[in-house]
Protein backbone atom coordinates (compact mmCIF):
# COMPACT_ATOMS: atom_id res chain seq x y z
CA UNK A 1 0.00 0.00 0.00
CA UNK A 2 2.82 2.42 0.82
CA UNK A 3 4.35 1.91 -2.57
CA UNK A 4 1.26 3.25 -4.17
CA UNK A 5 1.18 6.28 -1.94
CA UNK A 6 4.80 7.23 -2.24
CA UNK A 7 4.58 6.77 -5.96
CA UNK A 8 1.68 9.11 -6.19
CA UNK A 9 3.33 11.74 -4.09
CA UNK A 10 6.49 11.32 -6.07
CA UNK A 11 4.62 12.29 -9.19
CA UNK A 12 3.41 15.48 -7.65
CA UNK A 13 6.61 16.46 -5.90
CA UNK A 14 9.84 16.88 -7.92
CA UNK A 15 12.06 13.90 -7.10
CA UNK A 16 14.60 14.39 -4.39
CA UNK A 17 17.73 13.94 -6.50
CA UNK A 18 16.99 16.59 -9.05
CA UNK A 19 15.22 19.15 -6.98
CA UNK A 20 14.72 22.42 -8.76
CA UNK A 21 12.07 25.07 -8.36
CA UNK A 22 9.10 23.70 -10.17
CA UNK A 23 8.10 26.71 -12.18
CA UNK A 24 11.48 26.88 -13.84
CA UNK A 25 11.09 23.30 -15.04
CA UNK A 26 7.72 24.03 -16.48
CA UNK A 27 9.03 26.93 -18.51
CA UNK A 28 12.03 24.94 -19.73
CA UNK A 29 9.80 22.13 -20.80
CA UNK A 30 7.72 24.60 -22.70
CA UNK A 31 10.77 26.11 -24.38
CA UNK A 32 12.48 22.88 -25.27
CA UNK A 33 9.64 20.94 -26.70
CA UNK A 34 6.75 23.29 -27.24
CA UNK A 35 4.77 21.53 -24.57
CA UNK A 36 1.66 23.57 -25.19
CA UNK A 37 1.35 22.27 -28.73
CA UNK A 38 1.32 18.69 -27.55
CA UNK A 39 -1.08 19.53 -24.77
CA UNK A 40 -3.41 21.20 -27.23
CA UNK A 41 -3.17 18.18 -29.50
CA UNK A 42 -4.09 15.94 -26.59
CA UNK A 43 -7.03 18.11 -25.72
CA UNK A 44 -8.22 18.33 -29.32
CA UNK A 45 -7.95 14.61 -29.96
CA UNK A 46 -9.53 13.43 -26.74
CA UNK A 47 -12.33 15.97 -26.67
CA UNK A 48 -12.90 15.79 -30.40
CA UNK A 49 -13.07 12.02 -30.42
CA UNK A 50 -15.33 11.95 -27.39
CA UNK A 51 -17.69 14.49 -28.89
CA UNK A 52 -17.81 12.69 -32.22
CA UNK A 53 -18.38 9.33 -30.57
CA UNK A 54 -21.17 10.75 -28.42
CA UNK A 55 -22.88 12.30 -31.42
CA UNK A 56 -22.82 8.95 -33.18
CA UNK A 57 -23.63 6.85 -30.13
CA UNK A 58 -26.45 8.77 -28.44
CA UNK A 59 -29.06 8.27 -31.19
CA UNK A 60 -28.25 4.62 -31.71
CA UNK A 61 -28.09 3.82 -28.01
CA UNK A 62 -31.43 5.55 -27.67
CA UNK A 63 -33.06 3.53 -30.39
CA UNK A 64 -31.56 0.32 -29.05
CA UNK A 65 -32.64 0.97 -25.49
CA UNK A 66 -36.21 2.01 -26.20
CA UNK A 67 -37.06 0.05 -29.31
CA UNK A 68 -35.15 -3.19 -28.87
CA UNK A 69 -35.54 -5.78 -31.55
CA UNK A 70 -34.52 -9.39 -31.61
CA UNK A 71 -31.15 -8.45 -32.95
CA UNK A 72 -30.31 -5.68 -30.49
CA UNK A 73 -28.47 -8.00 -28.15
CA UNK A 74 -26.46 -9.45 -31.00
CA UNK A 75 -25.55 -6.01 -32.26
CA UNK A 76 -24.36 -4.92 -28.83
CA UNK A 77 -22.27 -8.04 -28.38
CA UNK A 78 -20.83 -7.65 -31.84
CA UNK A 79 -19.86 -4.07 -31.04
CA UNK A 80 -18.14 -5.36 -27.94
CA UNK A 81 -16.28 -7.89 -30.04
CA UNK A 82 -14.79 -5.17 -32.24
CA UNK A 83 -13.10 -3.93 -29.08
CA UNK A 84 -11.32 -7.27 -28.78
CA UNK A 85 -9.36 -6.80 -31.96
CA UNK A 86 -5.77 -6.24 -30.87
CA UNK A 87 -4.40 -2.97 -32.16
CA UNK A 88 -1.21 -4.57 -33.45
CA UNK A 89 -3.28 -6.80 -35.68
CA UNK A 90 -4.50 -3.86 -37.70
CA UNK A 91 -1.47 -1.62 -37.31
CA UNK A 92 -0.25 -2.02 -40.87
CA UNK A 93 -3.54 -1.39 -42.69
CA UNK A 94 -4.38 1.63 -40.56
CA UNK A 95 -0.89 2.99 -41.00
CA UNK A 96 -1.04 2.59 -44.77
CA UNK A 97 -4.58 3.96 -44.98
CA UNK A 98 -3.70 7.08 -43.04
CA UNK A 99 -0.57 7.44 -45.12
CA UNK A 100 -2.57 7.01 -48.31
CA UNK A 101 -5.06 9.62 -47.17
CA UNK A 102 -2.24 11.98 -46.35
CA UNK A 103 -3.32 12.04 -42.74
CA UNK A 104 -0.17 10.67 -41.18
CA UNK A 105 0.87 12.87 -38.28
CA UNK A 106 -2.46 14.62 -38.44
CA UNK A 107 -4.83 15.30 -35.58
CA UNK A 108 -7.79 14.24 -37.69
CA UNK A 109 -6.62 10.66 -38.10
CA UNK A 110 -6.15 10.31 -34.35
CA UNK A 111 -9.62 11.69 -33.71
CA UNK A 112 -11.15 9.18 -36.09
CA UNK A 113 -9.22 6.28 -34.60
CA UNK A 114 -9.98 7.25 -31.01
CA UNK A 115 -13.63 7.61 -31.90
CA UNK A 116 -13.76 4.13 -33.32
CA UNK A 117 -11.84 2.62 -30.43
CA UNK A 118 -14.16 4.06 -27.82
CA UNK A 119 -17.44 3.82 -29.67
CA UNK A 120 -18.28 0.32 -28.38
CA UNK A 121 -17.67 1.27 -24.75
CA UNK A 122 -19.65 4.48 -25.12
CA UNK A 123 -22.53 2.70 -26.84
CA UNK A 124 -22.58 0.12 -24.14
CA UNK A 125 -22.61 2.62 -21.28
CA UNK A 126 -25.21 4.88 -22.84
CA UNK A 127 -27.36 1.86 -23.47
CA UNK A 128 -27.34 0.94 -19.77
CA UNK A 129 -28.09 4.52 -18.76
CA UNK A 130 -30.97 4.84 -21.19
CA UNK A 131 -32.36 1.54 -19.98
CA UNK A 132 -32.82 3.07 -16.55
CA UNK A 133 -35.24 5.71 -17.79
CA UNK A 134 -38.79 4.56 -17.08
CA UNK A 135 -40.63 3.75 -20.27
CA UNK A 136 -43.82 5.33 -18.91
CA UNK A 137 -42.34 8.78 -19.25
CA UNK A 138 -41.69 8.21 -22.92
CA UNK A 139 -45.12 6.78 -23.46
CA UNK A 140 -46.64 9.87 -21.87
CA UNK A 141 -44.64 12.07 -24.24
CA UNK A 142 -45.75 10.07 -27.20
CA UNK A 143 -49.36 10.49 -26.13
CA UNK A 144 -48.72 14.19 -26.11
CA UNK A 145 -47.54 13.88 -29.68
CA UNK A 146 -43.76 14.17 -29.35
CA UNK A 147 -41.76 13.05 -32.37
CA UNK A 148 -38.97 10.54 -32.02
CA UNK A 149 -36.27 13.15 -32.34
CA UNK A 150 -38.07 15.57 -30.07
CA UNK A 151 -38.40 12.83 -27.51
CA UNK A 152 -34.70 12.18 -27.65
CA UNK A 153 -33.75 15.82 -27.39
CA UNK A 154 -36.21 17.03 -24.80
CA UNK A 155 -36.80 13.99 -22.64
CA UNK A 156 -34.11 11.35 -22.88
CA UNK A 157 -31.05 13.58 -23.02
CA UNK A 158 -31.96 15.84 -20.09
CA UNK A 159 -32.91 12.83 -18.00
CA UNK A 160 -29.66 11.01 -18.58
CA UNK A 161 -27.43 14.05 -18.63
CA UNK A 162 -25.34 12.72 -15.74
CA UNK A 163 -24.84 9.43 -17.51
CA UNK A 164 -23.83 11.06 -20.75
CA UNK A 165 -21.36 13.33 -18.96
CA UNK A 166 -19.66 10.52 -17.10
CA UNK A 167 -19.52 8.44 -20.25
CA UNK A 168 -17.81 11.37 -21.93
CA UNK A 169 -15.40 11.75 -19.04
CA UNK A 170 -14.43 8.11 -19.22
CA UNK A 171 -13.91 8.38 -22.94
CA UNK A 172 -11.71 11.44 -22.48
CA UNK A 173 -9.59 9.60 -19.93
CA UNK A 174 -9.17 6.63 -22.26
CA UNK A 175 -8.27 8.81 -25.25
CA UNK A 176 -5.88 10.92 -23.23
CA UNK A 177 -3.90 7.90 -22.10
CA UNK A 178 -3.97 6.10 -25.42
CA UNK A 179 -0.39 5.35 -26.35
CA UNK A 180 -0.18 2.82 -29.13
CA UNK A 181 -1.73 4.79 -31.96
CA UNK A 182 -0.42 8.16 -30.94
CA UNK A 183 3.15 6.87 -30.81
CA UNK A 184 2.89 5.06 -34.10
CA UNK A 185 0.94 7.53 -36.19
CA UNK A 186 2.26 10.91 -35.13
CA UNK A 187 5.53 12.68 -34.72
CA UNK A 188 6.02 16.42 -34.61
CA UNK A 189 2.80 17.99 -35.78
CA UNK A 190 0.04 15.99 -34.23
CA UNK A 191 1.90 14.38 -31.36
CA UNK A 192 -0.06 14.09 -28.15
CA UNK A 193 1.33 14.25 -24.66
CA UNK A 194 1.75 10.49 -24.55
CA UNK A 195 3.96 10.67 -27.62
CA UNK A 196 5.90 13.64 -26.24
CA UNK A 197 6.64 11.86 -22.99
CA UNK A 198 7.55 8.68 -24.83
CA UNK A 199 10.06 10.69 -26.84
CA UNK A 200 11.75 11.69 -23.59
CA UNK A 201 12.71 8.10 -23.02
CA UNK A 202 15.94 8.38 -25.00
CA UNK A 203 17.86 11.08 -23.08
CA UNK A 204 18.12 8.60 -20.20
CA UNK A 205 16.73 10.75 -17.47
CA UNK A 206 18.94 13.73 -18.19
CA UNK A 207 15.97 15.98 -18.06
CA UNK A 208 14.32 14.09 -15.34
CA UNK A 209 13.26 17.16 -13.38
CA UNK A 210 11.79 18.66 -16.51
CA UNK A 211 10.23 15.41 -17.45
CA UNK A 212 8.52 15.11 -14.11
CA UNK A 213 7.17 18.60 -14.57
CA UNK A 214 5.81 17.60 -17.95
CA UNK A 215 4.40 14.38 -16.57
CA UNK A 216 2.68 16.14 -13.72
CA UNK A 217 1.01 18.50 -16.11
CA UNK A 218 0.04 15.65 -18.36
CA UNK A 219 -1.43 13.45 -15.67
CA UNK A 220 -2.97 15.75 -13.11
CA UNK A 221 -6.14 16.70 -14.98
CA UNK A 222 -6.84 13.18 -16.09
CA UNK A 223 -6.31 11.64 -12.67
CA UNK A 224 -8.86 14.08 -11.30
CA UNK A 225 -11.26 13.20 -14.12
CA UNK A 226 -10.66 9.58 -13.30
CA UNK A 227 -11.70 10.00 -9.67
CA UNK A 228 -15.00 11.35 -10.81
CA UNK A 229 -15.81 8.47 -13.08
CA UNK A 230 -14.65 5.45 -11.05
CA UNK A 231 -18.07 3.86 -11.05
CA UNK A 232 -18.56 4.41 -14.75
CA UNK A 233 -15.13 3.03 -15.38
CA UNK A 234 -16.08 -0.27 -13.79
CA UNK A 235 -19.25 -0.50 -15.80
CA UNK A 236 -17.68 0.71 -18.99
CA UNK A 237 -14.66 -1.53 -18.91
CA UNK A 238 -16.50 -4.64 -17.82
CA UNK A 239 -19.41 -3.93 -20.17
CA UNK A 240 -21.87 -4.09 -17.31
CA UNK A 241 -20.83 -7.59 -16.30
CA UNK A 242 -19.88 -6.37 -12.81
CA UNK A 243 -22.18 -4.11 -10.85
CA UNK B 1 -42.36 5.19 -40.51
CA UNK B 2 -41.07 4.95 -36.99
CA UNK B 3 -39.01 1.87 -37.77
CA UNK B 4 -37.24 3.84 -40.48
CA UNK B 5 -36.17 6.49 -38.02
CA UNK B 6 -34.95 3.84 -35.63
CA UNK B 7 -32.90 2.18 -38.31
CA UNK B 8 -31.57 5.54 -39.38
CA UNK B 9 -30.50 6.35 -35.83
CA UNK B 10 -28.63 3.10 -35.47
CA UNK B 11 -27.11 3.14 -38.91
CA UNK B 12 -24.10 5.45 -38.35
CA UNK B 13 -22.64 3.55 -35.43
CA UNK B 14 -23.25 0.14 -36.96
CA UNK B 15 -21.89 1.06 -40.38
CA UNK B 16 -18.84 2.83 -39.00
CA UNK B 17 -17.93 -0.02 -36.71
CA UNK B 18 -18.48 -2.49 -39.50
CA UNK B 19 -16.08 -0.55 -41.70
CA UNK B 20 -13.63 -0.18 -38.85
CA UNK B 21 -13.61 -3.91 -38.36
CA UNK B 22 -13.80 -5.28 -41.86
CA UNK B 23 -11.57 -2.98 -43.86
CA UNK B 24 -8.38 -3.26 -41.78
CA UNK B 25 -8.99 -6.91 -41.03
CA UNK B 26 -9.31 -7.90 -44.65
CA UNK B 27 -6.31 -5.75 -45.52
CA UNK B 28 -4.28 -7.50 -42.84
CA UNK B 29 -5.36 -10.87 -44.19
CA UNK B 30 -4.47 -9.83 -47.72
CA UNK B 31 -1.09 -8.37 -46.79
CA UNK B 32 -0.26 -11.46 -44.83
CA UNK B 33 -0.20 -13.60 -47.98
CA UNK B 34 1.67 -11.25 -50.32
CA UNK B 35 5.27 -10.17 -50.47
CA UNK B 36 5.15 -6.55 -49.45
CA UNK B 37 8.06 -4.63 -48.08
CA UNK B 38 8.06 -0.85 -48.11
CA UNK B 39 11.81 -0.85 -48.70
CA UNK B 40 11.55 -2.94 -51.88
CA UNK B 41 8.79 -1.46 -53.98
CA UNK B 42 7.42 -3.58 -56.77
CA UNK B 43 4.32 -5.49 -57.72
CA UNK B 44 2.68 -7.38 -54.87
CA UNK B 45 3.24 -11.04 -55.43
CA UNK B 46 1.22 -13.82 -53.96
CA UNK B 47 3.34 -15.54 -51.40
CA UNK B 48 1.13 -18.19 -49.90
CA UNK B 49 1.97 -18.89 -46.31
CA UNK B 50 5.58 -17.82 -46.65
CA UNK B 51 5.07 -14.78 -44.43
CA UNK B 52 3.67 -16.94 -41.68
CA UNK B 53 6.56 -19.30 -42.03
CA UNK B 54 8.94 -16.39 -41.91
CA UNK B 55 7.30 -14.90 -38.85
CA UNK B 56 7.22 -18.16 -36.94
CA UNK B 57 10.75 -19.18 -37.80
CA UNK B 58 12.10 -15.76 -36.90
CA UNK B 59 14.60 -16.18 -34.08
CA UNK B 60 12.63 -13.61 -32.10
CA UNK B 61 9.34 -15.44 -32.37
CA UNK B 62 9.70 -17.97 -29.57
CA UNK B 63 11.22 -15.55 -27.09
CA UNK B 64 8.42 -13.13 -27.95
CA UNK B 65 5.74 -15.76 -27.51
CA UNK B 66 7.08 -17.00 -24.19
CA UNK B 67 7.59 -13.42 -23.03
CA UNK B 68 4.01 -12.57 -23.93
CA UNK B 69 2.65 -15.55 -22.05
CA UNK B 70 4.95 -14.96 -19.08
CA UNK B 71 3.98 -11.31 -18.98
CA UNK B 72 0.26 -11.98 -19.15
CA UNK B 73 0.42 -14.86 -16.69
CA UNK B 74 2.47 -13.21 -14.00
CA UNK B 75 0.70 -9.88 -14.24
CA UNK B 76 -2.63 -11.67 -13.90
CA UNK B 77 -1.55 -13.55 -10.79
CA UNK B 78 -0.03 -10.46 -9.16
CA UNK B 79 -2.90 -8.12 -9.92
CA UNK B 80 -5.67 -10.52 -8.95
CA UNK B 81 -4.06 -11.58 -5.67
CA UNK B 82 -2.96 -8.07 -4.74
CA UNK B 83 -6.19 -6.50 -5.88
CA UNK B 84 -8.19 -9.01 -3.88
CA UNK B 85 -6.10 -8.45 -0.75
CA UNK B 86 -6.37 -4.67 -1.01
CA UNK B 87 -10.07 -4.81 -1.76
CA UNK B 88 -10.65 -6.91 1.38
CA UNK B 89 -8.53 -4.47 3.38
CA UNK B 90 -10.37 -1.33 2.41
CA UNK B 91 -13.79 -2.92 2.29
CA UNK B 92 -14.44 -2.20 5.97
CA UNK B 93 -14.83 1.43 6.94
CA UNK B 94 -11.92 3.17 8.67
CA UNK B 95 -10.67 6.71 9.04
CA UNK B 96 -9.42 8.21 5.79
CA UNK B 97 -10.75 5.36 3.71
CA UNK B 98 -11.94 7.62 0.92
CA UNK B 99 -8.50 9.11 0.45
CA UNK B 100 -6.75 5.76 0.60
CA UNK B 101 -9.14 4.43 -1.96
CA UNK B 102 -8.57 7.33 -4.32
CA UNK B 103 -4.81 6.98 -3.92
CA UNK B 104 -4.95 3.28 -4.62
CA UNK B 105 -6.96 3.73 -7.76
CA UNK B 106 -4.96 6.62 -9.21
CA UNK B 107 -2.18 4.66 -10.93
CA UNK B 108 -4.72 3.38 -13.39
CA UNK B 109 -5.39 6.87 -14.72
CA UNK B 110 -1.76 7.75 -15.25
CA UNK B 111 -0.74 7.35 -18.83
CA UNK B 112 1.31 4.24 -19.50
CA UNK B 113 4.25 6.18 -20.90
CA UNK B 114 4.52 8.30 -17.76
CA UNK B 115 4.13 5.23 -15.60
CA UNK B 116 6.96 3.53 -17.41
CA UNK B 117 9.22 6.54 -17.19
CA UNK B 118 8.62 6.97 -13.48
CA UNK B 119 9.69 3.40 -12.90
CA UNK B 120 12.59 3.63 -15.27
CA UNK B 121 14.11 6.83 -13.98
CA UNK B 122 12.98 7.18 -10.43
CA UNK B 123 12.87 3.69 -9.04
CA UNK B 124 14.89 1.36 -11.20
CA UNK B 125 17.74 3.54 -12.33
CA UNK B 126 20.98 1.93 -11.13
CA UNK B 127 22.60 5.26 -10.22
CA UNK B 128 20.02 7.48 -8.62
CA UNK B 129 16.87 5.37 -8.59
CA UNK B 130 15.25 4.87 -5.22
CA UNK B 131 15.82 1.12 -5.28
CA UNK B 132 19.51 1.67 -5.91
CA UNK B 133 19.74 4.21 -3.10
CA UNK B 134 18.09 1.81 -0.69
CA UNK B 135 20.39 -0.97 -1.83
CA UNK B 136 23.53 1.13 -1.37
CA UNK B 137 22.30 2.32 2.01
CA UNK B 138 22.35 -1.30 3.10
CA UNK B 139 25.72 -1.79 1.49
CA UNK B 140 24.43 -3.93 -1.34
CA UNK B 141 25.29 -3.62 -4.98
CA UNK B 142 22.58 -1.65 -6.81
CA UNK B 143 20.74 -3.66 -9.41
CA UNK B 144 20.39 -2.41 -12.95
CA UNK B 145 16.81 -3.57 -13.19
CA UNK B 146 16.05 -2.84 -16.79
CA UNK B 147 19.27 -4.34 -18.12
CA UNK B 148 19.43 -7.40 -15.88
CA UNK B 149 15.78 -8.25 -15.35
CA UNK B 150 13.98 -6.52 -18.22
CA UNK B 151 10.93 -8.74 -18.28
CA UNK B 152 10.53 -8.69 -14.51
CA UNK B 153 10.73 -4.89 -14.57
CA UNK B 154 8.00 -4.71 -17.16
CA UNK B 155 5.87 -7.13 -15.18
CA UNK B 156 6.23 -4.92 -12.11
CA UNK B 157 5.31 -1.78 -14.03
CA UNK B 158 2.27 -3.30 -15.64
CA UNK B 159 1.13 -4.82 -12.36
CA UNK B 160 1.45 -1.46 -10.67
CA UNK B 161 -0.82 0.05 -13.24
CA UNK B 162 -3.38 -2.73 -13.38
CA UNK B 163 -3.75 -3.72 -9.74
CA UNK B 164 -5.99 -0.67 -9.26
CA UNK B 165 -8.19 -1.93 -12.05
CA UNK B 166 -8.66 -5.29 -10.34
CA UNK B 167 -9.12 -3.52 -7.02
CA UNK B 168 -11.73 -1.19 -8.44
CA UNK B 169 -13.80 -4.02 -9.80
CA UNK B 170 -13.44 -6.22 -6.73
CA UNK B 171 -14.43 -3.42 -4.40
CA UNK B 172 -17.47 -2.59 -6.50
CA UNK B 173 -18.45 -6.20 -6.39
CA UNK B 174 -17.75 -6.53 -2.65
CA UNK B 175 -20.04 -3.66 -1.88
CA UNK B 176 -22.95 -5.47 -3.42
CA UNK B 177 -22.33 -8.48 -1.18
CA UNK B 178 -24.98 -9.37 1.33
CA UNK B 179 -23.55 -8.72 4.81
CA UNK B 180 -26.34 -10.52 6.64
CA UNK B 181 -25.11 -13.82 5.33
CA UNK B 182 -21.64 -13.11 6.66
CA UNK B 183 -23.01 -12.12 10.05
CA UNK B 184 -25.03 -15.29 10.21
CA UNK B 185 -21.96 -17.34 9.39
CA UNK B 186 -19.93 -15.58 12.06
CA UNK B 187 -22.65 -16.20 14.64
CA UNK B 188 -22.48 -19.86 13.77
CA UNK B 189 -18.79 -19.72 14.60
CA UNK B 190 -17.23 -19.65 11.16
CA UNK B 191 -13.68 -18.33 11.10
CA UNK B 192 -12.97 -15.25 9.03
CA UNK B 193 -10.97 -17.40 6.63
CA UNK B 194 -13.97 -19.68 6.17
CA UNK B 195 -16.20 -16.67 5.55
CA UNK B 196 -13.78 -15.45 2.94
CA UNK B 197 -13.33 -18.85 1.36
CA UNK B 198 -16.95 -19.98 1.23
CA UNK B 199 -18.90 -16.72 0.99
CA UNK B 200 -16.77 -13.92 -0.40
CA UNK B 201 -14.77 -15.85 -2.95
CA UNK B 202 -17.80 -17.43 -4.62
CA UNK B 203 -19.46 -14.02 -4.65
CA UNK B 204 -16.43 -12.58 -6.41
CA UNK B 205 -15.90 -15.45 -8.82
CA UNK B 206 -17.70 -13.68 -11.61
CA UNK B 207 -15.77 -10.45 -11.28
CA UNK B 208 -12.51 -12.37 -11.01
CA UNK B 209 -13.32 -14.08 -14.27
CA UNK B 210 -14.13 -10.75 -15.93
CA UNK B 211 -10.95 -9.14 -14.62
CA UNK B 212 -8.86 -12.02 -15.89
CA UNK B 213 -10.39 -11.93 -19.34
CA UNK B 214 -10.26 -8.17 -19.82
CA UNK B 215 -6.73 -7.94 -18.56
CA UNK B 216 -5.63 -10.78 -20.80
CA UNK B 217 -6.94 -8.98 -23.83
CA UNK B 218 -5.22 -5.74 -22.87
CA UNK B 219 -1.98 -7.38 -21.81
CA UNK B 220 -1.61 -9.43 -24.95
CA UNK B 221 -0.83 -6.18 -26.70
CA UNK B 222 1.21 -4.33 -24.09
CA UNK B 223 3.28 -1.88 -26.02
CA UNK B 224 3.93 1.52 -24.48
CA UNK B 225 5.80 0.24 -21.44
CA UNK B 226 8.20 -1.79 -23.54
CA UNK B 227 8.63 0.94 -26.13
CA UNK B 228 9.54 3.53 -23.51
CA UNK B 229 11.76 1.48 -21.23
CA UNK B 230 13.65 -1.41 -22.74
CA UNK B 231 12.82 -1.19 -26.41
CA UNK B 232 12.41 -4.95 -26.44
CA UNK B 233 15.97 -5.58 -25.39
CA UNK B 234 18.52 -6.48 -24.37
CA UNK B 235 18.42 -8.93 -27.25
CA UNK B 236 14.85 -10.15 -27.32
CA UNK B 237 14.61 -10.49 -23.56
CA UNK B 238 11.62 -8.22 -23.20
CA UNK B 239 10.11 -8.35 -26.67
CA UNK B 240 6.50 -9.44 -26.71
CA UNK B 241 4.36 -10.20 -29.73
CA UNK B 242 3.00 -6.68 -30.02
CA UNK B 243 6.45 -5.20 -29.95
CA UNK B 244 7.79 -7.76 -32.39
CA UNK B 245 5.05 -6.93 -34.88
CA UNK B 246 5.69 -3.25 -34.37
CA UNK B 247 9.38 -3.65 -35.10
CA UNK B 248 8.69 -5.78 -38.16
CA UNK B 249 6.30 -3.19 -39.49
CA UNK B 250 7.70 0.21 -38.68
CA UNK B 251 11.38 -0.50 -38.15
CA UNK B 252 11.95 -3.08 -40.90
CA UNK B 253 9.00 -2.02 -43.05
CA UNK B 254 8.07 -5.58 -43.83
CA UNK B 255 4.32 -5.25 -44.17
CA UNK B 256 3.73 -8.85 -45.16
CA UNK B 257 5.45 -10.46 -42.21
CA UNK B 258 4.03 -7.93 -39.80
CA UNK B 259 0.55 -8.68 -41.08
CA UNK B 260 1.09 -12.38 -40.62
CA UNK B 261 2.06 -11.60 -37.04
CA UNK B 262 -1.04 -9.45 -36.72
CA UNK B 263 -3.26 -12.33 -37.80
CA UNK B 264 -1.54 -14.47 -35.21
CA UNK B 265 -2.21 -11.89 -32.48
CA UNK B 266 -5.84 -11.58 -33.52
CA UNK B 267 -6.36 -15.32 -33.26
CA UNK B 268 -4.75 -15.38 -29.83
CA UNK B 269 -6.94 -12.55 -28.58
CA UNK B 270 -10.08 -14.06 -30.04
CA UNK B 271 -9.68 -17.25 -28.07
CA UNK B 272 -9.98 -15.18 -24.91
CA UNK B 273 -12.59 -12.87 -26.35
CA UNK B 274 -14.86 -15.77 -27.12
CA UNK B 275 -15.19 -16.62 -23.44
CA UNK B 276 -15.49 -13.00 -22.37
CA UNK B 277 -18.33 -12.33 -24.77
CA UNK B 278 -20.17 -15.40 -23.58
CA UNK B 279 -19.82 -14.26 -19.97
CA UNK B 280 -21.01 -10.76 -20.79
CA UNK B 281 -23.82 -11.98 -23.00
CA UNK B 282 -25.33 -13.92 -20.14
CA UNK B 283 -25.73 -10.83 -17.99
CA UNK B 284 -27.12 -8.65 -20.76
CA UNK B 285 -30.82 -7.95 -20.53
CA UNK B 286 -32.34 -6.23 -23.51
Amino acid sequence: MTSFKTELQAIAVPPMFAFEPTLENFSIVQERSDYMKYAINSVITSFGATFLALVIAVPSAYSMAFFPTKRTKDILLWMLSTKMLPAVGVLMPIYLLTKGAGLLDNVLSLIIIFTMINLPIIMWMLFTYFKEIPKEILEACRMDGATTLGELRHVVMPLSWGGITSTGLLSIVLCWNEAFWSINLTSADAGTLTALIASYSSPEGLFWAKLSAASTLACAPIVVFGWFCQKQLVQGLTFGAVK
Amino acid sequence: MNTHIRRLLQAPSVILLLLWMIVPLSMTLYFSVVRYNLLYPGPLEFDGLLNYEFFITDSAFFPALTNTLLLVGSVLIITVVLGLALAMLINRPFFGRGIVRVMLISPFFIMPTVNALIWKNMLMNPVYGIFAVIATAFGAEPVDWLADYPLLSIIIMVSWQWTPFALLIFITSLQSQDTEQQEAAQLDGASSWAVFRYLTLPHLSRSIAVVIMIQTIFHLSIFAEIFVTTGGGPGYDSTNLAFLIFSQALLQFDVGVASAGGVFAIILANIVAFFLIRAVGKSLVV
